[in-house]
């Protein structure tokens, strides 16, 4: 086994995710620590262009097949697998994204290594690789051990800063030849679908109310609405309004919606899990209003209140009239 | 002119019944407190409140969605716990046709060993599809239906929001950030980790559900050799320390409500 660090590059349209400098970043300072190189294995049609923005890595390891142009459980695995078997990396650092948790999982069973999921952060404390995950929606933290040869750490996007992973500029590119098992798949890639234009584009406004589980009712939504309404803003979601069909997909912040850095944020119910946190968490004002006092919410928000949601937010939309 | 939309594209005449395995994890209920175990390693587990997954719910519900459609059967399984009877019940209720409990194994199982469970389990099920949430809050070591599916040697799919099913084949919708689908097809078998039905979950009532107690029985299959290694260990597990977050407010609520508008004025001017 070797002592490098390999990042997985996720890719969509040909463009790099900012996730992927969050952990180029971080394998930059864990590679330091190992004594190890900083790999970037970049899996597409062709890697050159890709390439080209990993500059922070010492070597990208490419494998080029029309097949990889986009993402694919099965082809993206046995590509991967077949990096991994070549440079034996002593710890492979994946996105805890759509295409990661595909990946991740399943490169563990297929090369019988240990895998630790919802990272935030993964430490080198002599041989081993502690990584501290945000369990049970980010209300209990854990510790894993990795301290097998080789391991996969599936880290949450959001958990480190993206710039020190930027640099332009092409490390050493290795092309590995695509293994002939890359196009033996029996899920077929056949398109992209990009959302529908919605009313409001909540990732341009200022001022955002967002709701959660703790709104209890379709029936309540017009208290954030009319709350909203007075700030001049947009009302926006957690996961499980849009998943229950009260708001559109187009109003939904968190890791499978949309980034928004608002100037301010008013957290109506929402506990904070990390899938949450990762789309708001750069916005400039975040008052948070939850009952449950140990919700995560807290953790990120700069102003909080465990007063029934119910109780504040009618007195303060009279005020703000 | 004809549009084939999504409601058309999956009346298909020739569409081929489904058998649809859904595995159930049970999760500690969020809404209470979580506390730490005497060794500090785990949550402690005595006095814990169980229910079932809501990405399994979602998951049971799109199953139930696809049988009502295009008929098949339904089967849940979930591990053996104090809450077990009552959730797999409740899937009865709300139309499942089979519900095995797999018994012999202790509770909080890694990803990896309840995946080779789930497996085991499976071999003895003639299945064409398994759905299952595409997370739990406690997947330490990875989500079930990823490591599900490569145990079983089946393709599988995560975070997929809608299903169509036309032949046999079926077209997927994988969710990526910002709204971005993919869209995939595929034919039986695979393993799909469901973001979110097509509706919202149905509830089964408690009547119902209590009838069933008293007159259905429920399958059990014993788990036997699992490996419940998972290739880690957790020494250390903890409540996150707060107090470094959020500025608390209060008062009662006219005088947070004057506190909060004076500062989002503030930050506004």
């Amino acid at each position: 086994m070797s002592q490098d660090i390999l990042v997985v590059v996720e890719h969509l349209d040909n463009v790099i995710s900012d996730v992927t400098f969050e952990l180029l970043g971080k394998g930059r300072e864990l590679a330091t620590a190992t004594g190890g190189k900083l790999l970037a294995a970049v899996l597409t049609s062709s890697a050159q262009s890709l390439a080209e923005k990993l500059g922070v890595a010492d070597q990208v390891i490419g494998v080029e097949d029309p097949q990889l142009q986009h993402f694919n459980p099965e082809s993206y695995l046995t590509a991967l697998s077949s990096v991994v078997e070549k440079k034996a990396p002593r710890l492979v650092l994946i996105a805890n994204t759509s295409m990661g948790m595909d990946l991740g999982a399943s490169l563990s069973v297929e090369r019988n290594l240990p895998l630790v999921a919802y990272a935030a952060d993964v430490e080198m404390e002599g041989d081993a690789a502690i990584v501290t995950s945000h369990l049970y929606g980010g209300k209990i933290y854990s510790e894993s051990v990795l301290d097998a040869d080789s391991g996969i750490v599936s880290i949450l996007a959001g958990s480190f800063p993206a710039e020190p992973g930027k640099k332009d500029g092409t490390p050493e590119l290795e092309i590995l030849a695509a293994p002939p098992a890359l196009s033996d798949t029996r899920l077929r890639f056949k398109s992209l679908i990009q959302p529908e234009a919605g009313d409001v584009d909540i990732t341009q406004e200022d001022i955002l109310v967002a709701v959660g589980r703790g709104i209890q009712s379709e029936d309540n939504l017009p208290l954030a609405e009319e709350l909203a309404k007075a700030l001049g803003g947009a009302v926006c979601s957690s996961r499980p309004i849009v998943d229950n069909k009260w708001l559109e997909k187009n109003r939904q912040v968190g890791k499978s919606g949309l980034k928004v850095k608002p100037r301010v944020y008013i957290a109506l119910g929402i506990s904070g899990a990390p899938e949450h946190i990762e789309g708001m968490k750069d916005a400039e004002l975040i008052v948070a209003i939850n009952t449950d006092e140990t919700a995560p919410i807290f953790e990120h928000a700069h102003y909080g209140v465990t007063e029934d949601l119910f109780d504040i937010v009618p007195a303060l939309t009279e005020k703000l009239k | 002119m004809v549009r084939a939309d999504r409601f058309q594209r999956d009346e298909g005449v020739d569409t081929k019944p489904m058998n649809i395995v859904v595995p159930i994890k049970l999760v500690p209920d969020l809404v209470e407190e979580l506390e730490i175990n005497e060794d500090g390693t785990d949550i402690d587990r005595e006095f814990l409140t169980y229910r079932i997954n809501e990405f399994d719910d979602h998951a049971l519900e799109e199953a139930l969605q696809l049988k009502e459609k295009h008929g098949g059967s339904v089967t849940v399984l979930a591990l053996e716990s104090e809450e077990t009877d009552k959730v797999l019940y409740t899937a009865l209720a709300k139309g499942a046709d089979r519900a095995v409990k797999v018994t012999g194994l202790p509770e909080g199982l890694s990803s990896h060993a309840l995946a080779r469970t789930m497996g085991q389990a499976l071999s003895n099920i003639d299945y064409d599809l398994v759905l299952v949430g595409v997370q739990a809050a406690d997947d330490r070591d990875g989500q079930l239906g990823v490591l599900l599916g490569k145990t079983l040697g089946i393709p599988h799919l995560s975070v997929v929001t809608d299903i169509a099913v036309e032949g046999n084949t079926l077209t997927l919708h994988k969710e990526y950030a910002g709204g971005i689908m993919a869209q995939f097809e595929t034919e039986p078998k695979v393993v799909l980790g469901i973001q979110a039905a097509r509706v919202i979950p149905r509830y089964a009532p408690v009547s119902r559900v209590r009838q069933l107690m008293k007159e259905a029985e429920l399958d059990e299959v014993e788990a036997s050799d699992i490996d419940l290694g998972s290739g880690t260990s957790v020494r250390r597990m903890y409540t996150p320390t707060r107090g470094e977050g959020a500025e608390m407010l209060e008062g009662d609520a006219e005088e947070i409500a004057s506190r909060i508008a004076d500062i989002i004025n503030e930050k506004r001017s």
